[in-house]
């Protein structure tokens, strides 16, 4: 009765993922063209980033976040071989509160 | 100045022109580990939050009483780093065949300084002093000490989120716990020794947030994706003062303690908490208990006022 009461309260303050394609530690047989994330909360676009290495650390995205229809941020990505991949993404939510995460997902060979 | 410092230099200042000034930070967390703000042991970081009531059923006492209690609690932020606490309750004791006792417990303050946190280890630690104050409540009830306790504490929180890719499904695992020494200010009340107890608590959490959000998407929805099932262990191991002193009074070196498996479910603006309290040890008692809290995250409800340190915020 509780977590129903909680569940349908209004958007929260902190802007959490909420979930992301690809999904979150998953392996995907396609590389995907961008990362998508999607928040709990609207987010401020100058100072919400998305960053996405490879294992040795090299930037793979293109640089170009944005954030869409206020709670969802994307980053297109270069075109990326098989392999794992670490997702690090800081959002400003509306309210001005920072939340950073990360997580990872795998391309795997074909 | 060499061509290092300069970018280093040049990178600093577009970082704070870009950066607005004022922003809230999130409380409890280190890296991608939201620590919640549990209900036995205490939290390992200073925050702005406040409990609304935490109400309990004890276990049975040994000679069958069984007794209630109402908390309520506030830690409040001095600075980034520096924090005050203060928690009052209400007790209700139950004897059998007697009438019931009950009044306001004894007030609790401390003072809490952050240490570290620790990012990419998901780790973090606390110093603090607590002051429980004699002559706060019902005296004379026996729901409150004639005398002041002191107790330095220690509170750490490590997650396990640096744990190999090769373990996964132990990487939603956290421990936080917390040590402190009783130092009463006085040895004797009405004819009972005041021990120095060594307390020790930890928690052992289990964060499908974390779960969900940083290690693999399993499906779970919301609301659900927000508990976090634990386990928390408390302990007191009184020092001295006991029967091996050859005092008339038998009270021992016995630890004992609860064991209070429960789960929380963590929101932005507050948390719902739900325990069993197990008793272990000799004389505590026997049955079950349990508790019900809802705790506030003020940081989130009033960001740009009272959710800010007093100072540096």
């Amino acid at each position: 009765m509780l977590l129903a009461a909680a569940s349908s309260l209004p958007a929260w303050a902190h802007a959490f993922l909420d979930h992301a394609l690809p999904k979150v530690g998953s392996t995907v047989t396609q590389a995907p063209q961008n990362v998508h994330i999607w928040f709990t909360q609207d987010l401020e676009p100058a100072f919400s980033t998305i960053q996405v290495v490879d294992q040795a650390g090299n930037r793979v995205d293109k640089g170009d976040t944005s954030v869409q229809s206020g709670d969802e941020m994307l980053v297109s990505l270069k075109s990326l071989p098989p392999g794992k991949y670490k997702v690090m993404w800081h959002a400003l939510s509306v309210d001005t509160h920072e939340t950073d995460g990360t997580f990872e997902f795998i391309i795997a060979s074909q | 100045m060499s061509r290092p410092s300069l970018r280093v230099a040049a990178a600093v200042a577009a970082g704070a022109a870009l950066w607005p000034s004022g922003n809230a930070l999130a409380h409890g967390f280190a890296g991608d580990r939201f620590f919640p703000a549990t209900i036995q042991t205490d939290d390992p970081f200073v925050a702005d939050e406040a409990t609304v009531g935490t109400l309990t059923k004890n276990p049975a006492d040994p000679t069958d009483g069984q007794s209630y209690s109402y908390e309520f609690d506030i830690s409040k932020r001095i600075t980034r780093d520096l924090g005050f606490t203060a928690a009052y309750q209400w007790n209700y004791f139950q004897p059998k065949n007697q009438p019931p006792h009950y009044g306001f417990g004894t007030l609790t303050i401390g003072q809490q300084y952050q240490l570290f946190i620790n990012n990419p280890h998901e780790a973090m630690a606390l110093v603090g002093l607590q002051e429980s104050l004699g002559h706060t409540g019902a005296v004379n009830g026996g729901q409150a000490d004639d005398h002041t306790t002191i107790s330095p504490t220690f509170d750490f929180g490590k997650g396990l989120g640096d744990l190999p890719d090769s373990l996964p499904w132990l990487r939603p695992l956290a421990i936080t716990g917390n040590l402190s020494v009783d130092f009463p200010t006085r040895v004797n009340s009405n004819g009972a020794l005041n021990q120095e107890v060594f307390n020790a608590g930890f928690a052992i959490e289990y964060s499908l947030e974390y779960l969900q959000h940083h290690v693999r998407d399993v499906g779970i929805e919301r609301p659900f994706d927000h508990l976090i099932p634990l386990v928390e262990i408390t302990s007191a191991t009184p020092l001295n003062r006991g029967s091996i002193l050859g005092t008339t009074n038998n009270t021992g070196f016995a630890t004992t303690g609860t064991i209070a498996p429960g789960l929380i479910w963590s929101g932005q603006y507050y948390q719902l908490g739900a325990e069993l309290l197990i008793p272990y040890g000799e004389g505590q008692g026997h049955g079950i208990g349990g508790l019900l809290q809802f705790h506030l995250y003020l940081d989130d409800i009033f960001p740009r006022s009272i959710g800010r340190p007093l100072f540096g915020g």
